[in-house]
């Protein structure tokens, strides 16, 4: 870890300027202190946010929730309001990480997690994300986590949130301050970037800005579900996972929100496969049918090639159960 | 630079570099080893200890971040006099062999049961609602984020069990 | 006074029974519990040492070749840098199991990605680790070798393993049944929760070394060879080790690195590896590939057996993964032909990782006989039960004792194994698809010879004991099961027994290590406890046999004095008892045996496997501790789950480095991973094995338990899996859609 200058932000703008400065934000701390020891991220300079409020789960005017980025994951999870009307929320947060973890975990941070990519967490490898130009060494290399959607030349890795995923599914906001002191309210849809010749970038923010809360709209309603598919039972990273939102009217989806993790540098989701389902009535085939949209220009690169028939099996499974449908014999 | 920690209901002045993990913190500058390093990133859970009643992995975070906390180290949970339920319980029911990851599983569990009494729901429950039953099933999932090598994990859960007045998993 | 004994012949006298105590065998707690759950008990890293310095190790960045240059100016001129350190004394690697000497060394020859070239010393940890992050290195790639496979054609045969019988080939040919299959197994890393950590002091030319190792007796001879000093004048401490399993056997970089640097700097210094460090510079359990065939008659009756594998390591190292250890003598068939081959990698180095051979080659041996039996539609309990010969098939000597078919049986009844259904894939509940599987363990049994030396004195709360070895608890149970032994044999309550371990300058033990530690130390302490007895009675004037010790007091006859008394204030009764194994080893085939039953559930959307339950029966002559026995056992079974679902040591196949070289990657199982294990130990005596009737169990829960688990996917899903671990990918293309 390099040396590096410690301050506390008493206000927002302290935070904000700092960052415009160079300063890196520390919130929770347990992926970039992560990356420093390993000095993946070697900031010169630390702005600790964590007294700054933003803690608070508020309803807003919409019947939506407004949800402070230093609210730590597990009271998120916990939260009553969540648990009833924003339920794959707390499912995605409960299958992320550990107890320990999402104590201290925040939801601001996690949004920012960086990538699992066993290449980028070792510097003694190339990384294009670690180190712009050095090459990627997953692809030809050993590369079962990563992604199948999205991936360029450059890169091939995922996004590991949990809670990105359900937020995809559920259409939230995210709101940022800037040193000028301005806020700006955007979509997650356009929050995550793919890699494409940039993949160092891993979203929208810039220097300066500060995400201040996430914010969800009113409850969607319907059958909301969470399927994580890891390689132990607990405390592992998703291989893939599926944040399901789905409110059926008689026997025809009436709307389908899905969002999924562990296929692509972002939270994936994809309009044609919603819009596959929306209006039709629920059947194996229909399902199979929205996996081909979903999965059409998947691609793998060798040791993760088996998350595409596994993407389609949950997807399928997932479905199933939202739209309360058995299988067929 | 100079950080006051308040660690088992005493005040410590800590003099040290920026870079200093309240872990690091604790074993090389107090004297306060109970708590263990097993893989400095979040990923065992040896480093257990609680901030303001929580558990969290005291690798990943800063010590001076936590001037004015109120922080609880397996120290602060009882010693070999005098142990807390849960230390006695482990010692009975065998919930360690070579006892480094013990520390932070006592700590963990002991936030662990909080938790469930402020009816917090976890990955395995049916339900987001319900009150928690707490099943073998639970308390594994409760406590994944503590890996124990020995695996003492079924010693473990018969411990937890017993202090939190469980019974026989149904 | 001291007292010898040579394992030449049967102890039948099992005199443990005579005993009157009560304390061996009992379920007790252990004497350092209260310490470990605590947080009180000194590991390696926490022994306060004044002004020590820290010191963070500098892996070669590249798999083969020559270092020409460490440009060491930048990184001495950094804040609270003390020194640079490297030479032709660092490790390569760690010295293998029992080495006695100084394993490979030198920093200008790389062998591969993760060997320690470099070790910073800083003032404080923080700015070591910068340091050494940040070491400035010149040197010469050349072409490794990285993939076994590849090299097969390369491999050395390892002669001392070769046994070729018969004619396996015709046997195979004239076979009613016969199975031919590859079997692989994945490299492994022992991971035990305390990383590797060593504080060196010297006091002019001697050195002190707190470590956390598990074989002292050899430690300190490797390190005094590594350093080039007299072993007179070195001194370990380990008393407390978080965690072996092989990874603690030999000396490894950081004892040797803090040496020299402490040395030089004329200050303490601290090196402990970090986690990455662990993976890439310590040991890994090599990868396997194992051949199995079996060919039986229409009776399921073996007529031939081959087991023949391909394992890795460093070159110069002579250790290879003794997969057919308990090949040679489990099952019958008169046409065999094992073997190993062994090739050489630019990986890090293979060694011991526990139950080294039986881990991986058990399984491997326990789902070909699934496979067999299967074909012969025989329950795979009955099949191993016909095969079981009447003596080593190989040597012409008896087995000791040999509890496998008891272990088989009880772990059947117990489990309900009759209920199971035989035919795969046809028990679903929801969506998860349910599988039943067995497997039998075994595991050869070791005496080493140990010292241990056993005092009784009197304090104002009567007579004591202590019990003093330079043997390791590395979580195995050793203060409790010596504290045992010495109170059963000196009439002595728990409380009044005190066990000291993991100084060197104690009288020598075996270490703990290929599960002879409790047998051989046990012994050690039995026999100065013998000793101590011979002198109480001829102080008493009676006869051994007339003598009762029994809390705190000798009874002879109808005579009872207090030990206290017989002592005196201020006096005491001292031996050292040694052990040495002789013919016994030789002229007996030696194993603990026993057998798993396993219930899985498998998703059969996704193809994740949960173990719902899992049975291990086990039969390790006279059990000396039951809860620390039974723990031992959870923990191999709970290895095995990991070893059949989630273990896999990933190296890149172009540079042979560690791909997956953290906790959040290799995948050792969770508490959710592990249901509430039944365990059952079975009433066993071994004369053969050594006095106390007891063989090694420290690692037979681990040697076959992997077989159950994916036995049990395949009754499940009708999908076997040869290529381990049982991760959901290999199972989809076989799962219903």
């Amino acid at each position: 870890m390099r040396p590096f200058e410690y301050t506390r932000a008493t206000t927002t703008r302290d935070a904000t300027r700092a960052g415009t400065d160079g300063a890196t934000i520390i919130a929770g701390g347990t992926n970039l202190l992560d990356l420093m020891k390993l000095e993946v991220m070697a900031p010169e300079r630390l702005i600790d946010i964590n007294r700054l409020g933003l803690n608070a789960i508020e309803e807003s005017g919409d019947g939506g929730l407004r949800i402070g980025a230093l609210v730590p994951n597990s009271d998120l999870a916990a939260d009553r309001r969540v648990r009833k009307d924003w339920p794959v929320l707390s499912r995605a947060l409960l299958a992320g990480a550990s107890g320990q973890l999402r104590n201290k975990a925040t939801t601001g941070g996690n949004l920012c997690q960086r990538t699992r990519c066993y290449y980028f967490y070792d510097t003694d490898m190339p990384c294009n994300k670690r180190e712009p130009g050095s090459g990627c060494q997953a692809r030809g290399g050993f590369n079962r986590i990563h992604a199948i959607l999205g991936t360029s030349e450059q890169c091939i890795a995922t996004h590991p949130s949990d809670m990105a995923v359900a937020l995809r599914a559920l259409d939230a906001m995210v709101e940022i301050e800037n040193a000028e002191g301005e806020r700006r309210s955007i979509p997650i849809a356009e929050f995550y970037r793919l890699p494409h010749g940039t993949p160092h970038l891993d979203n929208e923010l810039h220097p300066g800005d500060l995400i201040t809360a996430v914010t969800l709209p009113a409850p969607a309603g319907g059958a909301q579900i969470y399927r994580k598919v890891r390689d132990r039972a607990s405390y592992a990273f998703a291989l893939v996972s599926v944040a399901a939102i789905v409110t059926m009217e008689g026997d025809r989806i009436a709307s389908a929100s899905l969002a999924f993790g562990g296929l692509a540098h972002m939270p994936w989701r994809d309009d044609e496969m919603e819009a596959v389902l929306v209006g039709a009535t629920p059947s194996d085939d229909l399902f199979d049918r929205a996996a081909d949209v979903l999965l059409k220009d998947a691609q793998g690169y060798g040791h993760n090639d088996f998350k595409i028939p596994l993407t389609r099996r949950t997807l399928k499974a997932v479905l199933r159960d939202a739209c309360n449908v058995g299988e067929p014999a | 630079m100079q950080t006051q920690l308040s660690i088992n209901g005493e005040s410590h002045e800590l003099e040290a570099d920026s870079r200093t993990t309240l872990l690091d913190a604790l074993r090389n500058h107090l004297g306060l080893t109970g708590s263990k390093k097993g893989c400095d990133h979040g990923q065992c859970g040896a480093c257990t200890v609680l901030i303001n009643g929580r558990r969290i992995n005291s690798c990943l975070t800063l010590a001076c971040m936590h001037d004015g906390d109120d922080i609880t180290t397996i120290e602060g949970i009882g010693s070999p006099g005098a142990l807390s339920p849960l230390q006695d319980a482990f010692v009975r029911h065998d919930g360690y062999q070579c006892g480094y990851c013990t520390p932070g599983q006592i700590c963990s569990a002991t936030a662990m049961l909080q938790e469930v009494q402020a009816g917090w729901p976890s990955h395995v429950s049916t339900s987001l609602e319900d009150d928690v039953s707490l099943s073998n099933e639970e308390i594994g999932e409760r406590m994944a984020g503590n890996l124990c090598r020995c695996a003492a994990y079924p010693n473990i859960v018969a411990a937890i069990r017993e202090v939190a007045g469980a019974g026989e998993d149904a | 006074m001291t007292r010898t004994m040579t394992m030449d012949r049967p102890d039948e006298r099992r005199r443990l029974d005579d005993m009157s105590q009560g304390l061996v065998g009992r379920p007790l707690d252990r004497p350092d519990g209260p310490l470990k759950v605590s947080g009180t008990a000194t590991y390696a890293h926490e022994w306060n040492v004044p002004n020590a310095a820290y010191g963070v190790l500098v892996r070669a960045p590249f798999s083969n070749g020559r270092l020409r240059r460490i440009d060491s100016a930048a990184t001495e001129a950094l804040d609270g840098v003390v020194g640079v350190f490297t030479g032709e004394k660092f490790l390569r690697n760690p010295a293998q199991g029992g080495a006695d000497e100084a394993p490979v060394q030198g920093t200008e020859t790389v062998q591969y990605l993760g060997q320690p070239v470099a070790l910073v010393v800083a003032d404080t940890f923080e700015q070591a680790r910068h340091g050494a992050q940040n070491l400035a290195m010149e040197w010469t790639a050349e072409n490794g070798v990285f993939d076994p496979e590849a090299q097969a054609a390369d491999a050395e045969e390892q002669e001392d393993e070769t046994v070729d019988q018969g004619d396996l080939d015709g046997a195979m040919r004239a076979a009613a049944f016969t199975v031919d299959e590859v079997y692989r197994t994945p490299c492994h890393n022992s991971a035990a929760m305390e990383p590797h950590c060593s504080i060196a002091e010297w006091d002019g030319e001697d050195l002190l070394l707190r470590g956390s190792y598990q074989m002292l007796n050899y430690n300190v001879n490797e390190l005094a060879d590594s350093l080039g000093i007299d072993a007179a004048r070195v001194r370990m401490l380990s008393p407390y080790v978080g965690g072996g399993f092989g990874s603690k056997l030999g000396i490894a970089p950081e004892a040797v690195a803090a040496a020299l640097a402490a040395k030089q700097l004329q200050r303490p210094v601290v090196v402990a590896l970090s986690r990455q460090q662990v993976f890439d510079m310590t040991m890994r359990r090599s990868e396997t590939r194992q051949h199995i065939r079996l060919a039986c008659d229409a009776d399921g009756i073996l007529t031939g057996l081959g087991h023949e594998g391909l394992v890795s390591n460093l070159p110069e190292e002579e250790f290879a993964e003794p997969i057919t250890q308990s090949t040679h003598f489990l099952y019958g068939g008169a046409n065999r032909k094992l073997g190993i081959d062994l090739v050489r990698l630019n990986r890090t180095c293979a060694g011991s990782v526990r139950a080294p051979g039986e881990a991986v080659g058990m399984p491997a041996l326990e789902n070909a006989m699934d496979e067999l039996a299967e074909k012969l539609g025989m329950d795979p309990v009955e099949l191993r039960k016909r095969n079981l010969p009447d003596k080593h098939p190989e040597e012409d000597i008896p087995f000791s004792s040999r509890k496998y078919t008891e272990a088989m049986d009880e772990g059947a009844r117990r489990f309900g194994w009759s209920e199971r259904n035989m035919k795969p894939g046809q028990l679903r509940e929801g969506d998860w698809l349910i599988g039943h599987g067995m497997a039998g363990a075994s595991r050869v049994n070791i005496l080493s010879k140990a010292e241990a030396r056993v005092t009784m004195g009197s304090d104002d709360d009567g007579v004591f004991a202590t019990v003093e070895t330079d043997m390791t608890d590395i979580g195995t149970g050793t203060y409790a099961i010596l504290s045992q032994i010495a109170g059963e044999m000196l009439g002595l309550p728990m409380e009044r027994v005190r066990t000291q371990l993991g100084d060197s300058e104690f009288p020598k033990g075996p270490g703990s290590g290929g599960s002879w530690g409790a047998s051989s130390s046990g012994s050690a302490v039995y026999l100065a406890c013998e000793e101590m007895r011979a002198e109480i009675c001829q102080r008493l004037s009676c006869e051994e046999a007339d003598l009762t010790l029994k809390d705190g007091d000798a009874i002879a006859g109808n005579r009872k004095t207090s030990l206290a008394e017989l002592i005196g204030g201020g006096g005491q009764i001292s031996a050292v008892g040694r052990i040495e194994p002789g013919k016994t080893m030789k002229e007996s085939a030696q194993s603990s045996y026993g057998a798993y039953f396993c219930e899985v559930a498998v998703d059969r959307v996704t193809g994740e496997t949960r173990v719902r339950r899992m049975t291990g029966v086990f039969g390790a002559g006279r059990i000396l501790n039951e809860k620390t026995a039974t723990s031992q056992c959870y923990g191999g079974m709970s290895w095995g789950i990991g070893m059949a679902l989630t273990e896999e040591l990933v190296h890149d196949l172009r540079d042979g480095h560690i791909v997956n070289r953290d906790l959040a990657e290799y995948h050792i199982p969770v508490n959710l991973d592990v249901p509430q294990l039944d365990v059952v130990l079975l009433d066993e005596r071994d004369d053969w094995a050594c006095p106390l009737q007891s063989k090694g169990i420290g690692e037979l829960g681990l040697c076959g338990a992997a077989a159950s688990v994916i036995n049990a996917i395949y009754n499940a899903t009708g999908v076997r899996v040869r290529d381990y671990p049982a991760t959901l990918d290999k199972l989809l293309d076989g799962l219903p859609d």
